[in-house]
């Protein structure tokens, strides 16, 4: 069956199989960022935004997705501006093997755009859906704090 | 090297000790198209594996009709379209040591998901509903399942193959075996004032790296076989392939990309055997990648390992003797099997150098379930967690602070120990003595975070909550001497700009990053001048490849080396064409610049001029290394745990880690090292368990069954850094990748055991378990 789904501002039409997740679509329309590791909703590496809310495309068929905005780690950077989150990343080590990364960096852009100033306890709870093996999540929720104490939010020290 | 010129390296460096952003930084954080599955690779076939659903069985009869019916099959084959080549998937340098007791398909199993036949087809659905359709006939077999039932009488044989080489004793099912002894065990005993015994069990443990193996193959314009494979070892990989299917080394390109996390599980030859049959077979590329139930069971675990260890001390807690007995679980083939079990000794025994005798012996036996192999820490924490919490043990049964114990025993700078000329890896070591070692200030520092003086043995308790503190030590190494040889070449561009090609895997660690800032230092440009490209058979030289702590040490130190030669040849071009004798001449900012006229050449204006008018030449160097040494770093631990009387609970309350590893070379990377490396131990003493059905099946191989930390799992981890300087490394550094998985298991059981009197002796430890042992306590 035809789809459209709107992946980054883009429109795109796309033959799929019937019951095909959304990661499987993704990814064949080269948004390679989109992470397959478990492939039954545990470890968060699928995520991507759909109207701004982090979901898990792994276990999300693609028809639902029609009719709504999909974001992918493609869209945070922007004329060669990265997302305050990747930069961040950047200077705290938290991109380690980077597979997580996507998954984490869309999770982290939706819990800053609902919550601006969240305390660490904020961050761990959104957050612990996505797992990480290599990081040891530390350099990963300093990267959140460090965004928020750059906005002259709380230290949560 | 004098210690002057150390401080004064110590004093000025530019570019190393810098926490600079990882190179591959910004490609990773913009989630770009840079892992083995993300390559396109047009027409390339799906590859997938028809597994034993059986422990241990002979394969009667498969048949393939119906599956190859299927549309989109292309090809199904069985052992009988292989050749048949005893080899081991292990990974490691050549000769290896593990044996050679595997086949790329056998008409044998000897685990549930071991490989039966390979399917390509068109569509990832063709080949999966095609694994469904193979029809396999087996012949049940009894198996082993208990690692301590390996040995005995009626055990039947796991590999009575005639074609395999290097089993140690394979009609008992012992893969491996080893033994030393130094000075006299029984009469050193008898003077001792104390002597305890215990046995100590540790179990498996899944590497959870988020990235699948994956691996494709396809000849390339030239008729070149091509493999992309996620593995640390891609040296290896070529070799070995090599060997399987005749071809000659030089014929082969394996390209390693960026790698989703490996921690060892990528070291073994697991996917590569299978795309190579196909591509070779049909002259298709081919794509393979595993899905999450196989990872976990059909790649590697860690080696289950249960240690007796007799600690003899006098009463004020001098020990004196340390024996060490083992019995290691290597699973179906015996990859690592001697020396993750040497391991467990050759980087635990020396840290306690201070005793009059010491012993360590056992087996490594087949089983019927998922083989071990190397897996971060590599025998290390097994080892440890016996060996630490025997003495922690008998230090509170002497009335002593078991941190004062192990403290005043523990090894120190300019000390040696002889087990490390006795112990290497699979053959003798190689003698050394401990030139840096600031064991001492990690533990002063962690004895500080924790709050050692106010909590230790204080059993603070909070309704039916009750608190307690434990700590642990440990060492690991940097590399195998006189074995591991990594290599770079480094060439000079025009624009004053190098290229480093390193066979050195960096599987997500930052290595890619640190190599850059050692030539950067030597060759006094920014980290950023140096473009750094890694791990490809055909372009970069040869590396053994990122285990055993070994990059940062070995491959490191081939950079420095290459880029010093590199550095020289500057100079010398330099001296020509400012006309200034050599010795007047220093390279400072990317130029050289004599500290005589102060006249000076960029290393642009240079390098143009030497591409086409001047002395033309390609300023270039390749240079190898393999240590001479291999000088461990240090960790010392501390854990407050509270554990709920009631229910047995156990909560990480707070977890400190100090190491020294030399100069850290890029700070931020390892620390980060530390805190993946602690968090993977947490991880497995707390709620990281496999089981397995009754008829083999590991039945927790997803991440709902195998649970992993999450954020919300630990309390506060805090980790840190302690600096020192090894002479013998690049800028004075060690290695800090795998020790920090050496602790949290030890560390944490000391706690719980101070928080609630229980002694836990089999890791990871749980709730329930807990909770019988408390109830016990107050019977
Ligand atoms: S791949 Fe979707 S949650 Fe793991
Ligand atoms: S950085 Fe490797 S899984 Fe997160």
């Amino acid at each position: 069956m035809m789809l459209e789904l709107t992946v980054n501002g883009r429109v795109h039409s796309v033959e799929i199989n019937p019951g095909e997740m959304l990661l499987d679509v993704l990814r064949r329309l080269g948004y390679k960022s989109v992470r397959r590791s478990c492939d039954n909703a545990s470890c968060g590496n699928c995520t991507v935004l759909l109207d701004g809310k982090p979901i898990l495309s792994c276990t999300t068929f693609a028809a639902r997705a029609t009719g709504h905005k999909i974001e992918t780690v493609e869209s945070l950077e922007k004329d060669g501006i990265l997302h305050p989150i990747q930069e961040s990343l950047l200077e705290t080590g938290g991109a380690q093997c980077g597979f997580c990364i996507p998954g984490f960096a869309l999770t982290a852009k939706a819990l800053l755009e609902e919550n601006p100033e969240p305390t660490e306890e904020e961050i761990r709870e959104a957050l612990n859906g996505n797992l990480c093996r290599c990081t040891g999540y530390e350099s990963q929720i300093r990267a959140i704090l460090n965004i928020t104490h750059k906005r002259g939010g709380l230290s949560n020290d | 090297m004098t210690d002057a010129l150390n401080t004064k390296e110590l004093k000025c460096f530019n570019a190393v000790n810098k926490s600079v952003k990882k190179v591959d930084g910004i490609s990773l954080v913009t989630g770009q198209p840079v892992y083995t599955n993300d390559f396109d690779v047009p027409g390339a076939l799906y590859v997938r594996l028809v597994r034993s659903s059986h422990a241990h069985a002979i394969i009667k009869n498969i048949d393939t009709s119906q599956a190859l019916k299927i549309p989109g099959v292309v090809t199904i084959l069985t052992y009988k379209d292989l050749p048949r080549i005893p080899f081991t998937r292990a990974g490691q340098g050549y000769p290896e040591p593990s044996p050679y007791d595997t086949f790329v398909l056998d008409k044998k199993v000897r685990y549930v998901g071991d490989p039966v036949a390979i399917v390509a087809a068109e569509t990832e659905r063709a080949a999966k509903l095609a694994v469904k359709a193979v029809k396999v006939e087996y012949e049940v077999l009894d198996a082993v399942l208990d690692f301590e039932q390996a040995i005995s009488e009626n055990a039947p044989i796991i590999h009575d193959e005639p074609e395999a080489v290097g089993i140690h004793d394979a009609s008992r099912n012992i893969a491996a075996h080893f033994e030393m002894e130094i000075g006299n065990i029984d009469e050193t005993l008898k003077s001792c004032d104390k002597v305890i015994t215990r046995t100590y069990h540790t179990k498996t443990q899944l590497h959870a790296m988020m990235e699948p193996h994956a691996s494709i193959s396809y000849f390339d314009p030239n008729g070149k076989l091509t493999v992309i494979s996620s593995t640390q070892v891609p040296f290896h990989a070529r070799r070995i392939l090599s060997r399987l299917f005749n071809i000659p080394i030089g014929d082969i390109r394996v390209i390693k990309p960026r790698i989703g996390g490996g921690f060892g599980g990528k070291q073994a030859i697991h996917l590569e055997p299978y795309v190579v049959a196909v591509t070779l077979k049909t002259r298709r590329p081919a794509r393979m990648v595993l899905d999450r139930s196989e990872v976990s069971m059909a790649t590697n675990i860690r080696h289950e390992m249960k240690y007796t260890v007799t600690v003899g001390a006098t009463s004020n807690g001098e020990i004196k003797v340390i024996d060490m007995e083992g019995l290691s679980n290597t699973g179906a083939y015996g990859e690592h099997a001697l020396t993750t079990f040497m391991v467990a000794g050759s980087k635990t025994l020396p840290l306690y150098n201070k005793v009059e005798a010491v012993r360590f012996s056992g087996n490594v036996v087949y089983t019927n379930l998922p083989s071990a192999g190397a897996y971060r820490g590599y025998g290390a924490p097994q080892g440890l967690f016996a060996l630490d919490c025997t003495i922690d043990e008998l230090a509170r049964e002497l009335g002593l602070d078991p941190l004062d114990v192990k403290e005043k025993n523990s090894i120190r700078e300019g000390e040696s120990s002889p087990i490390f000329r006795i112990m290497g890896e699979g053959r003798e070591g190689v003698d050394q003595i401990v030139r840096s070692c600031k064991l001492q200030e990690c533990i002063d520092k962690g004895k500080a975070a924790i709050g050692w003086n106010e909590k230790y043995g204080k059993r603070l308790k909070n309704g039916s909550k009750v608190r307690g503190v434990g700590c642990a030590i440990a060492m690991q190494g940097s590399g195998i001497a006189k074995i591991d040889m990594g290599a770079a070449t480094i060439k000079m561009n025009e624009d004053g700009s190098f290229n480093l090609l390193l066979g050195a895997t960096d599987l997500g660690t930052g290595s890619d990053t640190i190599m850059a800032q050692i030539a950067a230092e030597v060759l006094q440009v920014s980290y950023d001048k140096i473009k750094v490209y890694s791990s490809d058979t055909d372009l970069t030289p040869f590396d053994t490849g990122a285990y055993a702590s070994s990059t940062t040490y070995v491959s490191g130190n081939a950079v420095r080396k290459a880029a010093e030669m590199v550095k020289e040849k500057i100079l010398e071009k330099a001296s020509v064409y400012l006309e200034e004798p050599r010795e007047n001449l220093m390279v400072e900012n990317a130029k050289v610049v004599s500290t005589k006229t102060g006249r000076e050449v960029t290393y642009e204006e240079l390098g143009t001029k030497l591409f086409y008018t001047f002395e033309q030449e390609q300023i270039a160097a390749t240079a190898s290394y393999v240590g001479e040494e291999s000088p461990p770093p240090f960790l010392a631990s501390f854990a407050e745990v509270e554990v709920d009387l009631e229910t047995g609970k156990i909560e990480l309350v707070k977890f400190v880690s100090y190491a020294d590893c030399g100069t850290p070379l890029n700070p931020v990377q390892a620390l980060g090292q530390l805190e993946g490396a602690t968090m993977q131990g947490i991880g497995w003493a707390l709620f990281e368990d496999v089981i397995y059905g009754k008829d083999g099946r590991m039945l927790t191989n997803d991440f709902f069954t195998y649970k992993i930390p999450a954020r919300m799992d630990y309390g506060k981890l805090e980790c840190g850094l302690v600096d020192s300087y090894e002479p013998t490394g690049p800028f004075g550094a060690k290695s800090i990748a795998e020790i920090g998985i050496d602790t949290p298991i030890p560390a944490i059981a000391n706690a719980i055991y101070d928080a609630t009197g229980v002694r836990l002796r089999k890791a990871p430890f749980n709730s329930e378990e807990l909770f019988f042992e408390i109830l016990k306590e107050e019977v």
